[in-house]
């Protein structure tokens, strides 16, 4: 797949961003079959938002690219590479931020951001520590350098996971839910992140969400998966008037008293 | 899942992740802070309770050994039956014991948090191997510690039951009675024996621990669930190595 530059956030070094190639890709566990059939590509550089309701194969489909998953079927490249070779995650430097921020417990702050330069030996330690201190500074968490994981709130959890991606000066940044459990304020701090580490450092980013304003706001495409299968693939202004009306219920809800949808469930 | 098919993917599982972490051995001195600190929590936080349990048992030992050697007048042997079981069978299950409770349940229940709570799957997007940063070094700290769990473990047990010897009426021997028949019957190889019991038990238990808490899944009931695998597995290992390992020394 074409490569567009990545600025390295922390010299002026450029490497290349890299896309990612879904193709035909099926999930099973069990008679479960989480992802059927989903086929989309995203181009080196780009947003991409993947939304869909719960339990509609997110999630999974995020762990197929970074290879904590294998397909049943299909196939999920990045940068031309076999996702779930293990190989393609010592070439390319993939980050996930987790929904639950996923950080550390038994290490501080710093230390969680510290760890992948210093298992790697990318740098010695005052050259890991200028690093650690300069994502803490974009996220703004420098106060926070020696606080405990569980001593942090949940927005300052996402900032810190988001800021241990960017210390892997990632090609591929990939974010689970980077926005669910935050008031609308910090949420929209973190689209902010996200939009501007992808405009400043050129970062391939994938985000996983439900927050319609994120991929509005910030999204060059957005796919809607439901039931395991991608039912619509387009751009923010497309979403704007879906012609699809599964599509049109997802993302423009209307709360109805009278006829409450809970009770069309049950019957 | 059966319980045969279950059992045996524990095995296999076990194993691999055995070949794995082995593989990582080279980094061990540039992982010595957790070698270190795995030591310590391995090593130094057990000791205590294992030299408690210890000292009771070379008790309880002599004791029970004077009550009934006293009916045929042969209690001037309690030194060597206390110093041959303990040295033998008693110093090194004891410490497998209370490792597995100490430090196997820990073990288990901190890698099965870190699996649940999705801290594992970070390690491997930044790829670095589980096996390496959290197996390794407790498996090198176990091989360390688990021999002086099991010297402390005999000598304390020795020196319990040299007390009683000495302080209960019934018995009544000198502790340099107690321990010149303790050396006049023991050799180098008994003690030897109980080191190797100790080490196989000690591996074996840190590596099945670590392996449940690595392949827990669900949510943090499956914590729970984990440590008390760990724990039972643990236990029925220790007593079916017992066996085979008492066998192969012989």
């Amino acid at each position: 797949m074409a490569c567009s530059p990545t600025r390295n956030p922390f010299t002026d070094a450029e490497t290349a961003a890299v896309g990612v190639s879904i193709e035909g890709l099926s999930k099973s566990f069990g008679r479960s079959e989480v992802l059927k059939n989903v086929t989309f590509s995203v181009a080196p550089g780009e947003i991409f938002v993947l939304m869909g309701p719960s339990g509609s194969g997110k999630s999974v489909l995020l762990k197929h690219i970074v290879g904590l998953e294998q397909p049943s079927a299909g196939r999920v490249t990045v940068a031309g590479r076999d996702a779930s070779a293990e190989a393609t995650r010592q070439q390319v430097r993939m980050a996930l931020v987790f929904q639950s921020g996923a950080l550390f417990n038994s290490l501080s702050v710093y230390d969680n951001l510290a760890l992948y330069p210093r298992e790697h030996q990318i740098a010695d330690e005052a050259a890991i520590r200028e690093k650690v201190m300069r994502a803490l500074q974009i996220l703004s968490l420098e106060g926070s350098a020696h606080k405990a994981p569980s001593e942090l709130s949940g927005g300052m959890k996402k900032r810190v996971a988001i800021a241990r991606g960017l210390v892997m000066e990632p090609q591929l940044m990939l974010y689970d839910e980077p926005t669910s459990e935050l008031d609308p304020v910090m949420a929209a701090t973190i689209s902010e992140i996200i939009a501007t580490l992808k405009d400043e450092y050129r970062v391939t980013s994938i985000v996983v969400s439900h927050d319609r304003e994120l991929a509005l706001g910030i999204a060059d495409r957005v796919g809607i998966l439901m039931g395991g299968e991608l039912v619509s693939l387009g751009t923010p202004a497309d979403l704007r008037t879906p012609a699809d009306p599964r599509v049109a219920e997802f993302l423009y809800p209307k709360i109805d008293l009278k006829n409450p949808r809970f009770k069309k469930l049950e019957t | 899942m059966n319980p045969l098919t279950a059992i045996l993917e524990g095995i296999g599982s076990t194993l691999q992740l055995l070949v794995s972490a082995a593989g990582y051995t080279p980094t061990l001195w540039r992982q010595r802070a957790r070698f270190i600190e795995q030591c310590y929590l391995i090593g130094y936080t057990t000791l205590p309770i294992v030299a408690i349990l210890s000292f009771f048992i070379g008790s309880v030992l002599a004791l029970q050994a004077g009550y009934s050697m006293s009916n045929f007048g042969a209690k001037q042997f309690i030194g060597s039956l206390v110093g041959l079981s303990m040295a033998r069978e008693l110093g090194p299950v004891m410490a497998a014991i209370l490792l597995t409770g100490r430090v196997g349940s820990a073990i288990a229940a901190e890698l099965a948090s870190m699996k649940v709570y999705q801290e594992i799957d970070a390690l491997e997007t930044m790829n670095i191997p589980p096996a390496k940063v959290l197996v390794l070094p407790r498996l090198a700290a176990v091989l360390v510690m688990m021999p002086v769990l099991a010297i402390i473990a005999d000598l304390v047990g020795w020196f319990g039951g040299a007390i009683v010897s000495k302080y209960t009426q019934s018995i009544a021997i000198e502790p340099e009675a107690y321990f010149s028949v303790l050396r006049r019957f023991m050799v180098f190889e008994d003690v030897l024996n109980g080191l190797i019991k100790a080490e196989v038990f000690g591996f074996a238990i840190v590596l099945v621990c670590c392996n449940i808490g690595l392949n827990t899944r669900g949510g943090p009931r499956e914590i729970g669930a984990a440590v008390t695998r760990a724990v039972v597995v643990s236990l029925i290992l220790i007593l079916v190595l017992d066996y085979f390992v008492t066998k192969a020394l012989m």
